[in-house]
């Protein structure tokens, strides 16, 4: 009998020590982390998403890639390309906000349920919105940034106009004008002559779009998400903002054109095929101005 | 407390210590590798899938991005896993038939329990799926039994969102039911729990074996789908040969699967669903004869069986709950024995079931069309994506006894289960999991010569691994 409390109490004593070891150790980082994610919260429409609530989500579906930390250096981030986003720095390619400025809380909701075609990024639409909101929190949580910056203004996008083939013939002379034949290729096969050669804001490797490959763009398949591509550009990639250089009514131009080049059937493709409409030529002057009406 | 007692719970609380001190999770490996998610991305816990699964498995095992063509993959990636589980484990029936002298066929039979134990193997799984091309899916599952003996378990290609549409998918092969609760991925493993006892039961007497909406069957599967997975839709056209190949059962009869389902948003609840299903078939009972022998695949005189129910999935933020009903009915002709006079797996005549000779077999007027209801609940707490403790309770009760001399509750079964899984070393690279589980099954009126009640059970404890 003396034997057996003997060791009863050597293996309870064993199991303390270990505990005590384990907790101490974890204490500060768990608290700190733990403070953090009780101010995280995200705000879309009615929801409001409490980052505390998303730890099991992040962990089950998320930190294979992002990583526990949020840094981007998940277990499979060396295989894959492009590599997952750094949440701790706070930059975001898909935004509705200037570039520059951190995204609104709904960018980041849409980007998680839309996915980021030409990556490994899948849509996440089976989650519910409030995973999604609480999600979105979560994310916030992994930089300082969230902290001491309000999200910035986003941008108004007009109406879209009527597509007609001036419109078109316009965009095309845009899509020349601001070069971006250099990177994307005339033709838009992403094969022009700096595609080669870019990197993102890491100093890693990165590809520009290629036109033809899909019907969907990173950031969403309608005319205002590509407009909204030109005028914040995708943070943290050599694709710049727009907003200084192009008028409203040229980046609908230039949507339409782009509209041109891609696979499926679209109205813009069936008037680009009725104009006979070329590639740019990127040597050719520019045409000359239209005279005022 | 008994010293051996106090032993087992001073382990007891050491390993549930040192599981929580393991490093945490890193899934499927086949298609974890492929795309680069943890296991627990698309599996609740492996095997059993998540909605993420699931809509990735609706979508012809494709996440939909523009990485889901073979040529985005490294020209050395082979999409095989390998999945088996070595184990020990403790079988006890408790009413055995056996001479009552041993070695004595001519003493008088008698009831035994038997219990046996020790270290043992499941059979071995190469389960081999993805895409051969953008929405062109396949899988192949090639299984043996735990001698090595191997069939064709899975072999299926889909053609995913034709015309452009999430909602025109085919799938021709052998292939498993559209069950939103599926056996393939069953969370249960002892020889009592592996299989889902509502998809498999059969009254007393009845040889109708091709009703078991738990086997893969080998058809055709129109299924469609919202792009979100909310709701769901599908309609298969199956061989009545419960899977099995060489039409060796019967010609011309076949059966027709359906289900239905639609998912919920409940907030921080989760995405919860219902749906039902339902399992319109037709199996032969007359066999030509050579030498008054049944010859294979020449059944006629086919006669009806269904099976319909409804299913729930509720999650309950970590707690979640799977719901299975079955209402199960045969034609009296089965429930009298007919039905099963040629063995579909060899197509031999399997003993087991009686052949109809046209013009000469008749039912007794105390037949009847047996039925029966099945029920179903599996709880999950999944502690974190790592541990999950599973419970499974299952009642089946005839409702309608195929002879009305039969006492009415003959044949109900009970089946309770409960155990968890703990997930190491949950990586996208390989999955293992200590599986640790007791079951207990009792078939009324089971016992072969008392007439008295059944039961055995089982308790496992294994290394459930996949690469």
């Amino acid at each position: 009998m003396r034997t057996h409390l003997l060791n009863w109490s050597l293996l309870l004593s064993v199991v303390l020590v270990l505990s005590l070891t384990a907790v101490s150790g974890a204490q500060n980082t768990a608290y700190q982390e733990n403070q953090w994610m009780e101010g995280a919260v995200s705000h879309i429409g009615k929801l409001t998403g409490h980052a505390k609530n998303a730890r099991e989500d992040y962990r089950r579906y998320c930190v294979g890639c992002h990583g526990e930390l949020g840094d981007g250096e998940g277990e499979n981030a060396p295989w894959l390309d492009p590599k997952p986003r750094n949440f701790t720095l706070a930059q975001f390619k898909c935004r509705s906000t200037p570039t520059g400025t951190l995204p609104m809380d709904e960018d980041l909701f849409n980007t998680i349920a839309r996915g980021l075609d030409t990556s490994v990024m899948p849509p996440w639409n089976t989650f519910t919105k409030q995973q999604r909101a609480d999600l979105v929190a979560y994310v916030k949580h992994f930089s300082a940034r969230w902290q001491t910056e309000k999200p910035g203004t986003p941008i108004q996008i007009p109406s879209a106009p009527e597509v007609t083939a001036d419109r078109i013939k316009a965009g095309q002379e845009v899509f020349r004008k601001l070069e971006c034949w250099k990177c994307h290729g005339v033709e838009g096969r992403a094969d022009g002559p700096s595609a080669d050669t870019l990197t993102d804001d890491q100093n890693r490797s990165i590809k520009p779009f290629n036109f033809h490959d899909g019907v969907r763009f990173k950031c969403g398949s309608t005319d205002q998400d590509i407009y909204k591509v030109f005028m914040t550009g995708l943070d943290g990639t050599p694709m710049p903002s727009f907003a200084d250089n192009v008028k409203p009514d040229e980046a609908w131009d230039l949507v339409f054109y782009l509209r041109t080049l891609q696979p499926m059937h679209s109205k813009e493709k069936e008037i680009a095929r009725q104009l006979g409409l070329k590639p740019i030529d990127p040597n050719a002057p520019p045409p000359a101005a239209a005279p005022q009406q | 407390m008994t010293w051996p007692r106090r032993h087992f719970t001073g382990w007891l609380l050491l390993a549930f210590f040192l599981v929580g001190l393991f490093p945490k999770a890193n899934a499927l490996p086949a298609f974890a590798r492929k795309y680069g998610l943890r296991c627990s991305a698309c599996h609740e816990a492996w095997p059993m899938l998540n909605y993420f699964g699931q809509k990735f498995k609706d979508n012809g095992y494709q996440l939909m991005n523009d990485r889901d063509a073979p040529i985005w993959q490294n020209p050395s990636y082979w999409p095989v896993t390998f999945r088996i589980t070595p184990y020990w484990h403790r079988e006890s029936t408790d009413k055995v038939l056996v001479d009552s002298v041993t070695g004595n066929p001519n003493s008088a039979p008698v009831e035994h329990q038997v219990t046996s134990h020790g270290f043992d193997l499941t059979g071995l799984d190469f389960h081999t799926g993805g895409t051969l091309e953008k929405n062109i899916s396949f899988y192949v599952l090639p299984s043996s039994d735990p001698t090595g003996s191997f069939h064709f378990e899975t072999a299926m290609a889909r053609l995913d969102n034709l015309f452009g549409s999430s909602w025109f998918n085919l799938k021709l092969g052998k292939f498993e039911l559209d069950n939103l609760v599926s056996e393939k991925r069953i969370l249960t493993l002892t020889p009592i729990s592996g299989t889902y006892q509502t998809y498999h039961f059969l009254p007393p007497n009845d040889a109708n074996i091709y009703g078991q909406i738990g086997d893969n069957q080998l058809g055709l599967e129109y299924m469609g789908h919202s792009y979100n997975d909310r709701t769901r839709v599908s309609a298969a056209l199956l061989s009545t040969s419960d899977g099995n190949v060489n039409l060796a059962s019967g010609t011309n009869s076949y059966t027709g699967f359906f289900t239905a389902s639609q998912a919920f948003d409940a907030g921080k609840l989760g995405v919860q669903r219902v749906g039902f299903y339902a399992m319109l078939g037709e199996a032969p009972i007359s066999f030509l004869t050579s030498g008054g022998v049944p010859i294979p695949g020449t059944g006629t005189s086919t006669k009806g069986f269904s099976r319909e129910g409804f299913v729930g999935l509720f999650y309950l933020g970590k707690l979640d709950f799977l719901v299975v009903t079955q209402h199960g009915s045969d034609s009296a002709w089965f429930g009298q024995g007919y039905g099963n006079a040629i063995a579909p797996s060899n197509g031999t005549p399997s003993g087991t079931g009686l052949n109809c000779v046209p013009g000469t077999c008749t039912l007794p007027a105390t037949a009847r069309a047996p039925s029966w209801n099945g029920f179903l609940v599996e709880t999950h707490y999944v502690y974190n994506p790592q541990i999950i403790f599973i419970q499974r309770s299952e009642w089946e009760r005839v409702s309608q006894q195929a002879d009305t001399g039969l006492p009415s509750n003959l044949g109900n079964t009970d089946m309770y289960t409960f155990g968890f899984r703990w997930y190491p070393i949950m990586t996208s690279r390989a999955g293992f999991a200590w599986h640790n589980e007791y079951s207990w099954l009792r078939t009324v009126g089971g016992s072969p010569v008392s007439g008295t009640d059944l039961t055995s059970s089982s308790l496992m404890s294994g290394f459930d691994f996949d690469f």
